[in-house]
């Protein structure tokens, strides 16, 4: 009977609850296109690090991201494959180069020097295979980034340092959050369109022999080369995205876009049920004459606000999921997973279970009495 | 005489303070006993239904003492006072107080789902509230598509489903014409047959069904008459 009547009183008040539905709607878009748009960037900022055949990382002291490590001095690779329970270490050789159009514009990218197996072989690849980097002159590219680059697929050449490349295959979905498109290659020529020397090298991946504990390679690795850092997987992840996300600024301002759908949408939910309690305010006097316990009377308001959570929750995953199709491809990609589609549904229940407290604050202070005078 | 399942002892009630102070009750004594049906009468503002009020436990008098079925209501909380209520008194409102959302039937289960009642009698026993008052037919209806006469019965269809020992009706036939206040009158001098009912009302066309008439006014009990004694 609680369900039925908190039903039928929303339904009652029908322009009102099409009101709070669009109302709750809007703010969980807001959030999920704000919390979407913070993962999609994560996942952007992550993605070379995450898809990194690798445990642990070597770089050189105070790298903040990926893109952004210097060379190291040389002779760790040796060091490091001397340490107990290492099982590989691979090269990766990564720069900020110029990359010229062939209508001589020029654009800057990332150069990623990896080897054709390990490391950081491109995936995702639509046109062409990994091993395409064998290719004399040789680089793969990522289809979304064509335009950019001044080329239309695969046998285009253009220029990184005055010296030809030729677009051998194309990935799909692999972009940077800094806009800066990736260039894969492999190391020896990345080293030689930089100027660095024959096994110069900007990080080096290590990979952990089977059965072996990975903090304890970390340690001793940590004590083989103490000029270097040697960063777990995941740390070197967190790092990068924490970097490019709050030191820009756009982590913050996404999180504030979603805290202010939040806020918007408590309101608008708590409005709705104030008004709508003092509209059934009689209704409620009776319920508290007849000898509805308290309890009772909240729980007719907790279920209003459920009700109004779940079907907003419903529209705006709908549209959500428009949103997710709609910007798949686009610079600015909204991701939204199972684990944040679950934290909306509860932030949308919580949201509406707390702009019910207004409502029961009313109910709260009713005398009875009140339905004699009526 | 049956004892006493409703009893006021010196009920006072004082409103207001200072020079806006008003003596709504002045000490009344008062009880109520199953199988009679009590007219309480008096001019506007006598005290009726804040007397009313005051002995279905929605309102703690100033001083005096309540006893509903035997236990003193004096020092009960809001939550106590409900549970009062649930369990002894039925209510009948001058303006119904229907829920406009809900149907007849679904009116008069609210009080059973109130009481935590969820079993499968309870459609069952709100059907038969319903015949009991002679509306069966329109268990369906939602308030807004009933007569003034058709909802007070299902008011005091719902105010019977429970089975308390007493029925406080305020003004049950004052917004009825005379056939539907007759028919209204007529189920609740029914009910009084097992029942204390206590009817407050200005309206003379209740005088017939009276087991006893007490008279208010200021505040203060100026009279009693048994009409059929």
């Amino acid at each position: 009977m609680i369900f039925t009547l908190a039903l039928r009183n929303l339904f009652h008040d029908g322009i009102r609850f099409v009101g709070t539905l669009i109302g709750i709607g809007f703010a969980i878009i807001l959030v999920t296109i704000q919390l979407g748009l913070y993962l999609g960037f994560s996942r952007q900022i992550t993605a070379m690090v995450d898809h990194a055949d690798a445990d642990l990382w070597i770089v050189r002291k105070g790298t903040k991201s990926f893109e952004q490590a210097s060379v190291l001095d040389g002779g760790e690779r040796q060091l490091a494959l001397s340490v107990e329970g290492v099982a590989s270490v691979t090269p990766l050789v990564v720069s900020f180069l110029e990359w010229r159009k062939p209508n001589g514009e020029a654009t800057t990218v990332v150069l990623v020097g990896t080897p054709l197996t390990g490391g950081l072989s491109p995936w995702n690849v639509v046109d062409g295979s990994p091993a395409d980097l064998a290719i004399p002159d040789g680089v793969i590219v990522d289809r979304t980034y064509l335009d950019e680059l001044g080329i239309h697929g695969r046998g285009d050449t253009a220029q990184i340092e005055n010296r030809t490349v030729r677009v051998a295959a194309l990935t799909h979905g692999i972009r940077a959050f800094t806009t800066t498109p990736y260039v894969f290659i492999t190391p020896d020529r990345a080293r030689s369109l930089i100027g660095y020397g024959n096994s110069d090298a900007t990080h080096l991946l290590v990979r952990i022999a089977p059965g072996a504990n990975v903090q304890a390679v970390q340690a001793g690795l940590q004590a083989r080369l103490p000029d270097v850092e040697v960063v777990a997987q995941d740390v070197f992840s967190a790092r990068s995205r924490n970097y490019w996300l709050f030191s820009t600024g756009a982590g913050f301002a996404l999180i504030a876009g979603a805290i202010l759908g939040i806020i918007v949408g408590t309101v608008i939910v708590a409005q709705t049920l104030y008004a709508s309690t003092k509209d059934h305010i009689d209704e409620f006097a009776t319920l508290r004459a007849i000898g509805a316990t308290s309890r009772y009377i909240h729980k007719v308001i907790l279920c209003q606000a459920l009700i109004s959570a779940a079907i907003g929750f419903s529209l705006a995953a709908l549209a959500g999921v428009g949103v997710v199709y709609g910007t798949q491809d686009s610079v600015l990609p909204v991701v939204v997973t199972t684990p944040l589609l679950a934290a909306l549904l509860l932030l949308t229940v919580l949201m509406c279970v707390v702009s019910a407290m207004a409502a029961i604050a009313k109910v709260t202070r009713i005398d009875p009495a009140m339905v004699f005078a009526r | 005489m049956t004892e006493a399942v409703l009893e006021g002892k010196g009920v006072t009630m004082t409103l207001g303070e200072g020079a806006a102070q008003v003596h709504a009750l002045r000490g009344v004594d008062i009880a109520l006993h199953p199988g009679e049906l009590t007219l309480l009468m008096g001019p506007s503002g006598s005290g009726k239904t804040t007397l009313l009020s005051i002995l279905g436990c929605v309102l703690t008098p100033s001083d005096g003492t309540v006893m509903v079925a035997g236990r003193a209501t004096r020092r009960l909380g809001g939550e106590a006072l409900a549970a009062m209520r649930r369990a002894h008194i039925g209510f009948i409102f001058q303006s119904y107080h229907l829920f406009p959302t809900l149907s007849a039937q679904e009116n008069v289960e609210l009080v059973l789902d109130v009481r935590g009642e969820k079993n499968g009698s309870v459609r069952k026993r709100a059907r038969a509230a319903l015949a009991a008052v002679g509306i069966e037919h329109k268990s369906a209806a939602l308030p807004a598509r009933l007569s003034g006469g058709e909802q007070q019965r299902v008011a005091i269809a719902r105010a019977l489903v429970g089975n308390p020992s007493i029925i406080l009706a305020d003004e049950p036939t004052a917004a009825l014409d005379s056939e539907n206040g007759h028919a209204v009158m007529e189920v609740l001098a029914d009910v009084a047959k097992e029942r204390a009912v206590m009817v407050v009302t200005h309206d003379p066309r209740t005088l017939s069904f009276a087991d006893r008439i007490v008279r208010i006014e200021d505040g203060l009990i100026i009279g009693e008459e048994r009409p059929r004694a």
